[in-house]
């Protein structure tokens, strides 16, 4: 345990060094609250005039399925709007983790401090729980603190009290502490793996990017309208997500041998 | 303390070490000697359980490689051949790491002991990657060792390092092995392995040699003694060889050189012969071959 907080430590004492972990870790999440909560502002006013031009081109079974009873056509714009970022909020526990995992092994490569690291009785478990950890404590904090931050900005924006409780309801809240923490363990499993495989710790920075890939497949998707994130798609998500995890953790620690990273690596 | 049979290690297509057989003992410090490329770096990693061994066994402070890997990284300190460090952490930080991933009781005293014995304190704040190449040497000297270790790998501990920087690190291990350490020692520098170690192993994929430094220069040599004379020739030659305890005598300018045994107990006669012979004695001294000798040779045969 007091070696996984150890290595827990030393990776944040390394790693928030380096500008670009502290870029993505800090500005990302930022940009990505900003964005629904200026769609908020800008529709804020909305009157029934524009409402009624919306109703028709908004497809029924969307807003049926995303709109409470009582929330007018305008307001259920804003709702389908915002919840339209939901995808992109989820960029957030995927792309810190990349980034932070890739350079957390990379650097130990290129240090030439794996070796040493390596002889010291640590367990490869411990090992990798604490690499894995390091870099999925800050992506769930960055989520939780995007969400704080959008949640508050919008209590601020909005006072219609049933449009806030529709904005901020429990898709999102499964999103944002179920799925969340689920795509960011994904990603430090997959980043993990591929850098004690590649023999180039540049490639395996750029190959474990490859993960945001189905995060985007899913935004473009949604926006283009191919499916609606409603609650039973968001719990579904969960599921599957919970499954892969699973896997590909279990394939990461079979996949990271002392023995091959430490030849392989050179 | 160290003990090997048969260890033997093969990358895909390279035979890195090729049956190693050797037991080295408690408090005992072995040089590892061996050309580029002859498998030191293959079997330390493979000691320190950093690599499997893919044929053979070995047995480390008693515990088994392959089977207690982290009883034998809990006992041992390596320094490895190219010790990396956390750049842009300070060197102090460094150091409590490694001494909390080596479940170090007392953290700070132990980082403070070994900062202070290699010289390294007064820059504990500064960060590693501003360390020259002697002190970041230094400071991986420090980390191997922050656990007390009872046996210690040093794979090329004075490589690169000036000709200052390598007398106090090599001072260093000298006073390790006072402790009573074990330590298994590779190195180029032949001399350092003379001076420092009780055996030596010339090694290269599997070993050729193991022995004192001594008896590696006799054994490969004979033990040779220069007589200068006033004047040398075939004829005081002659009566040397007639001496059954002479092996071979050469005549070099004024010189004889004299090859035998035991010089402790044949140089009294020999002189004794000589004079009687005529000849006049000026210098008797004994014809040291250094280790390097013995060591290409060993080599070059292969
Ligand atoms: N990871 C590896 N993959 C493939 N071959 C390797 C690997 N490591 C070492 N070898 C090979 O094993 C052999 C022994 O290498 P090793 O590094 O043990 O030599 P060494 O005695 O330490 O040499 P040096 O004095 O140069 O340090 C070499 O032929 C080397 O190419
Ligand atoms: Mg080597």
């Amino acid at each position: 345990m007091n070696k996984i907080k150890t290595i827990i430590r030393k990776e944040w004492a390394e790693v928030f060094k380096n500008r670009m972990v502290i870029f993505t870790v800090a500005f990302l999440p930022l940009l990505l609250t900003a964005l629904p909560l200026g769609i908020i502002f800008a529709t804020r006013d909305a009157s029934s005039r524009t409402g009624e031009a919306l109703d028709s081109q908004l497809p029924s079974e969307m807003t049926q399925s995303m709109c409470p009873e009582g929330v007018n056509s305008a307001e259920c714009f804003q709702i389908f709007m915002v919840s339209q970022f939901m995808m992109m909020f989820m960029i957030v526990p995927v792309a810190i983790p990349v980034t932070i995992a890739a350079y957390s092994i990379v650097g130990e490569k290129t240090t030439r401090s794996l070796e040493p690291l390596l002889a010291t009785p640590i367990t490869t478990i411990e090992l990798l729980v604490g690499k894995c950890l390091a870099a999925v404590i800050p992506a769930v904090l960055a989520t939780y603190a995007a969400f704080g931050l959008f949640a508050l900005g919008s209590w601020l924006l909005v006072a219609n009290k049933m449009l806030l409780s529709a904005l901020l309801d429990a898709r999102w809240l499964i999103a944002i502490f179920i799925v969340g923490p689920l795509l960011a363990l994904m990603s430090v499993a997959f980043a993990l793996m591929v850098s004690s495989r590649v023999s180039d710790p540049r490639v395996a920075e750029q190959v474990s990017m490859v993960i945001i890939v189905p995060v985007l497949v899913g935004l473009f998707g949604q926006m283009a309208g191919l499916f609606v994130l409603n609650k039973q798609v968001i719990s579904s998500v969960a599921v599957v997500m919970l499954a892969l995890d699973a896997l590909l953790v279990y394939l990461a620690t079979r996949v990271f041998q002392r023995e091959s990273i430490l030849t392989r690596w050179k | 303390m160290i003990h090997t049979e048969n260890l033997t290690k093969r990358f895909k297509d390279i035979l890195a070490v090729d049956g190693l057989s050797l037991d080295v003992a408690e408090g005992e410090v072995f040089g590892f000697l061996g050309p580029n490329g002859a498998g030191k770096t293959t079997t330390v990693r493979m000691l320190a359980c950093l690599i499997g061994p893919t044929g053979g066994a070995a047995t480390v402070n008693g515990f088994v490689v392959g089977k207690q890997d982290t009883d034998i990284r809990r006992n041992v300190g390596v320094l490895t051949e190219t010790p990396g460090m956390y750049d842009n952490l300070s060197a102090e930080y460094n150091l409590r790491i490694f001494a909390e991933l080596y479940e170090v009781k007392d953290v700070t005293g132990q980082v403070e002991k070994y900062l202070k014995m290699l010289g390294l304190w007064e820059r504990r704040f500064d960060t590693a990657g501003t360390f020259s190449k002697g002190m970041k040497q230094k400071l991986a000297i420090a980390r191997a060792l922050l656990h007390e270790p009872r046996i210690l790998f040093l794979d090329e501990p004075t490589a690169g390092l000036d000709p200052e920087a390598a007398r106090l690190v090599r001072d260093f291990i000298a006073e390790l092995k006072k402790e009573g350490r074990t330590i298994f020692l590779c190195t180029h520098n032949l001399d350092e392995a003379d001076r420092l170690c009780d055996r030596i192993g010339v090694f290269k994929t599997h070993m050729l040699v193991v022995d004192t430094p001594a008896n590696l220069r006799r054994t490969m040599f004979g033990r040779k003694v220069v007589f200068h004379l006033r004047e040398a020739g075939e004829g005081s030659a002659g009566v040397l060889r007639t001496m059954p305890f002479v092996r071979e005598v050469k005549v070099v300018e004024n010189k004889l050189l004299v090859t035998v045994d035991d010089p402790e107990t044949h140089n009294p006669e020999i002189i004794r012969a000589l004079v009687n012979s005529g000849a006049e004695v000026q210098f008797v001294g004994e014809l040291r071959h250094s280790l390097e000798d013995v060591y290409l040779q060993l080599v070059k045969n292969v």
